[in-house]
């Protein structure tokens, strides 16, 4: 058997705007370009793209089934500015085809800092999809894919099924990330890894004319799938959703390719299309696996590098997480929401500095002319939400 | 090579680019007959011996007496009297004319009895120096003449492949020797009128500048945004450019640590550079003012001399804040490593900078630097914090953060002295090498 498990990574960050160190008012947020990126990326992405799954999702019926995970901070920019988004994922939802993974609400980085803000920020995530969408995530997968043994126990406990990582060939070794695994010390939880080079086919190689496989047809990704056959149950193809129609364009033709893959993958009749947690209950663990360093799925280190890996970047996540008590027992929800939105990653992936001056795909998502400017912002951001703690 | 000043007399930029340079082209092995414009100070030179035409070490067929340096194996030195001096204005050059010649009215009758000075400009003294008659022609146009005129006088009985002139004041002499000896002008241009004077443009150093650029074969620029000043206000074609970033000598020895703040607590910015319009000085003292808004244990020195230095004094007193900002004045060799050593930040808001060495000097001293986005350097320094030179606020709370966030200056300090090695004159000069072969070829 080798079943195809799709999920699919929609989160838009609350970018901040232009926060000077005079500023002292508490708008943290730069809400026209937020809405613009919005709506821009909800037209090149996700309105055709979730047409085209709900095609598909009619078309096959019960053959084809996909997984998203949909950040608290994303739905919310999505009620706000495009609602339309919204409904057209409550539509994929009500085929009853398609999963909703649990994460943390505003993708942040509090496992590394915080048990408590963690199982907080989890719990808000999954009652929003619960009234968003009427579903129950049974599968966790953490931000950016950070991962490690300790997560995987402290989830479990949470009561899920599975969860996710990334499936670095530093940690898999020799193993094959189409089986499921048991995390060390855990009894119930699967673990489930993404196989990295048939996903970034599809994510990053996709219109990439200098690739010996270019141009990539669904014939022929049906066929590396077959290969599959025989040697693993699953194929786990973890993405950003952004990569349809905006990281690969339309005109590279990944609409098409997208559209005509499911044919081409169920022409064998051992292949099929899975959620992740039928996944977890469909097939057993082979293997334990013990991963006691955080990986993750960013860059070629898959590690915490891109979040933590200079002195301005620990410092920002270190001060903004030692007013967690202070902005808790303050009592103001509108102070706690604006310290949570403040959290999520992306905030911190834009101090990175690893790659700066090669200039690649950070720059890219960056909104900052450089990371110190990013950081000279975080920090009068935090300076703010620092003074309202003290009034 | 026609170019200017030599250590330990360095006044800003530009000599410290020829020497760079200078000395990285030896290294290559590129023969250098190096014109070095010397006013009326006789001042020593550091590892400099002379080698007169008489001598029996001289070359054969040597008619010129030159001096040779240490460390500069190829390099022939040929020191000329003219009274031209990087930066100096027209205003400048009358008035320095003027002290000049009250000094020497002083002196006249000690100078009587020592006999009259060579007047043949092209017959070496004693000393090894074209002496001249006067070394101060009527206004800084003449002189720029006069001393294309000693140039071509020298390169008449001279051998060479390209000649190459820094700024202005050397372009008729190398427009002059060009025409003579029919060799391809490579002119360098380290800053244009524009850079120098905002909109007030000297129409005489304009066309001489234009005539320049058309005249040479190859315009090498020292950053993009100078480029597009040449193409843009000269009327050259973009073919004929060339963009050398200037570089920078670290000698990996480490810097000791001697002096003491001013006071332990006290955080120091620095601008060192010249105190003129084009290095935006009042932007540096509106941004203190903003900073001293905020927070109170900072001092701001400004080091540098130029024109604008009295009035920058009268602002910061007008402004209130005249006792947190100090003036040093021209600063030179030991005292530029101390005041690096003491600053936690250096800021450079010119208002048009063509390139801007200061803020590699700065980062190789692990001094991180805040830099206007106006100058060719930020094309190249990715880990620098930028802003544009008028936005005050905005440089306020960019020095403000490095002053109080430990970890901005040590991530800066980090990647910046690790970035300012990729500045090297060895690449400078191979890169020069290949335009000299360019005009060469290509006429």
């Amino acid at each position: 058997m080798a079943s195809v498990c799709f999920y699919f990574q929609v989160h838009q960050p609350f970018r901040l705007r232009r926060y000077s160190v005079f500023d002292t008012d508490t708008n943290y947020f730069d809400d026209y370009k937020n809405a613009e990126i919005c709506r821009k990326v909800a037209q090149k992405c996700y309105l055709p793209t979730n047409r085209l799954m709900l095609e598909l999702l009619r078309r096959y019926g019960k053959e084809f089934s996909v997984s998203y995970s949909i950040t608290g901070v994303a739905l919310e920019q999505f009620q706000k500015w495009a609602p339309e988004v919204v409904d057209s994922f409550r539509a994929l939802a009500d085929t009853g085809q398609v999963e909703i993974l649990a994460e943390t609400y505003y993708h942040s980085l509090a496992f590394l800092y915080s048990r408590e803000e963690f199982r907080d920020q989890v719990t808000a995530h999954t009652a929003k999809i619960g009234e968003t969408f009427g579903l129950r995530p049974r599968v966790f997968r953490n931000t950016e894919l950070i991962y490690n043994n300790d997560l995987a126990h402290f989830v479990q406990g949470m009561g899920y099924i599975g969860i996710c990582a990334e499936g670095a060939d530093h940690v898999l070794g020799y193993r094959s990330p189409n089986y499921l695994y048991r995390p060390i010390g855990c009894d119930r939880i699967a673990l489930m890894l993404k196989n990295y080079r048939l996903s970034d086919d599809i994510a990053f190689r996709f219109s990439d004319r200098n690739w010996a496989e270019w141009p990539l047809r669904a014939e022929k990704f049906a066929e590396w799938v077959n290969q599959v056959n025989g040697n693993g149950f699953v194929v786990n193809l973890f993405m950003d959703y952004e990569t349809f129609g905006e990281h690969q364009w339309a005109d590279s033709g990944i609409f098409d390719f997208m559209y005509h893959l499911p044919e081409h993958v169920l022409k064998h009749k051992d292949n099929d299309f899975m959620t992740l947690s039928r996944a977890a209950q469909a097939y057993a663990p082979v293997a334990e696996l013990d991963i006691p360093h955080m990986v993750s799925w960013a860059d070629m280190e898959r590690d915490l590098s891109a979040w933590l890996g200079n002195a301005m970047q620990s410092n920002a996540l270190h001060e903004l997480y030692r007013l967690e008590e202070a902005v808790k027992t303050s009592g103001d929800p509108q102070l706690l929401h604006d310290w949570r939105r403040l959290q999520t990653s992306d905030h911190f992936y834009y101090m990175c500095t690893k790659w700066f001056a090669d200039g690649d795909v950070h720059k890219y998502f960056n909104p900052y002319e450089s990371p110190y400017d990013s950081y000279i912002n975080f920090m009068n951001c935090l300076d703010n939400v620092r003074s309202r703690l003290r009034r | 090579m026609l170019g200017w000043e030599f250590p330990p007399f360095i006044s800003g930029g530009l000599g410290t680019a020829c020497y760079g340079l200078t000395k990285a082209l030896s290294d290559l092995g590129t023969e250098i007959l190096f014109i070095l414009p010397r006013g009326s100070t006789n001042q020593r030179l550091e590892r400099v011996h002379v080698v007169s035409a008489g001598d029996k070490t001289a070359p054969r067929g040597r008619t010129h007496t030159y001096w040779t340096v240490d460390g500069l194996e190829h390099v022939k030195l040929i020191p000329v009297g003219a009274a031209v001096t990087p930066y100096i204005t027209e205003q400048e050059y009358l008035e320095q004319r003027k002290r000049e010649e009250q000094a020497r009215a002083s002196t006249v009758t000690e100078k009587a009895e020592t006999g009259p000075p060579a007047v043949d400009p092209s017959r070496p003294t004693s000393l090894g120096i074209f002496a001249a008659p006067d070394i101060y022609a009527g206004d800084l146009f003449s002189e720029v003449h006069r001393y294309a005129r000693m140039v071509a006088e020298i390169a008449r009985t001279s051998e060479f492949d390209v000649i190459h002139a820094h700024d202005w004041m050397t372009y008729p002499a190398g427009l002059s020797v060009a025409a003579l000896s029919g060799k391809p002008l490579v002119v360098h241009c380290h800053s244009t009128e524009f850079d120098r004077s905002g909109t007030n443009v000297n129409q005489r150093v304009y066309d001489i500048e234009r005539a320049g650029f058309h005249g040479a074969s190859r315009i090498i620029c020292v950053s993009r945004l100078t480029k597009d000043l040449v193409t843009s206000r000269y009327g050259v074609p973009e073919s004929k450019c060339r963009v050398i970033y200037n570089a920078i000598t670290v000698n990996g020895e480490p810097i000791f640590h001697q002096c003491q703040k001013i006071e332990e607590d006290d955080k120091i910015v620095l601008f060192l550079g010249r105190i003129t319009m084009q290095k935006g000085p009042e932007y540096f003292l509106a941004a203190a003012k903003k900073v001293l808004e905020v927070m109170d244990n900072v001092k701001f020195i400004m080091a540098g001399s130029g024109d604008m230095i009295k009035r920058m004094i009268e602002l910061a007193a007008a402004m209130g804040i005249g006792h947190r900002v100090t003036f040093t004045g021209f600063l030179r060799g030991d005292d530029v490593d101390r005041i690096f050593e003491m600053a936690d930040l250096y800021v450079m808001p010119s208002v048009s900078e063509p390139f801007g060495l200061a803020p590699l000097e700065a980062l190789s001293h692990d001094v991180p630097v805040l830099i206007s986005k106006q100058s060719g350097v930020s094309e190249v320094l990715t880990h620098a914090l930028k802003v544009d030179f008028w936005d005050i606020n905005e440089m306020a709370n960019k020095i403000i953060a490095v002053l109080r966030h430990p970890p901005l200056r040590k991530t800066l300090r980090e990647h910046g002295s690790f970035e300012v090695r990729k500045f090297a004159w060895s690449d400078a000069a191979r890169a020069c090498v290949d335009v000299y072969q360019e005009a060469v070829q290509n006429g």
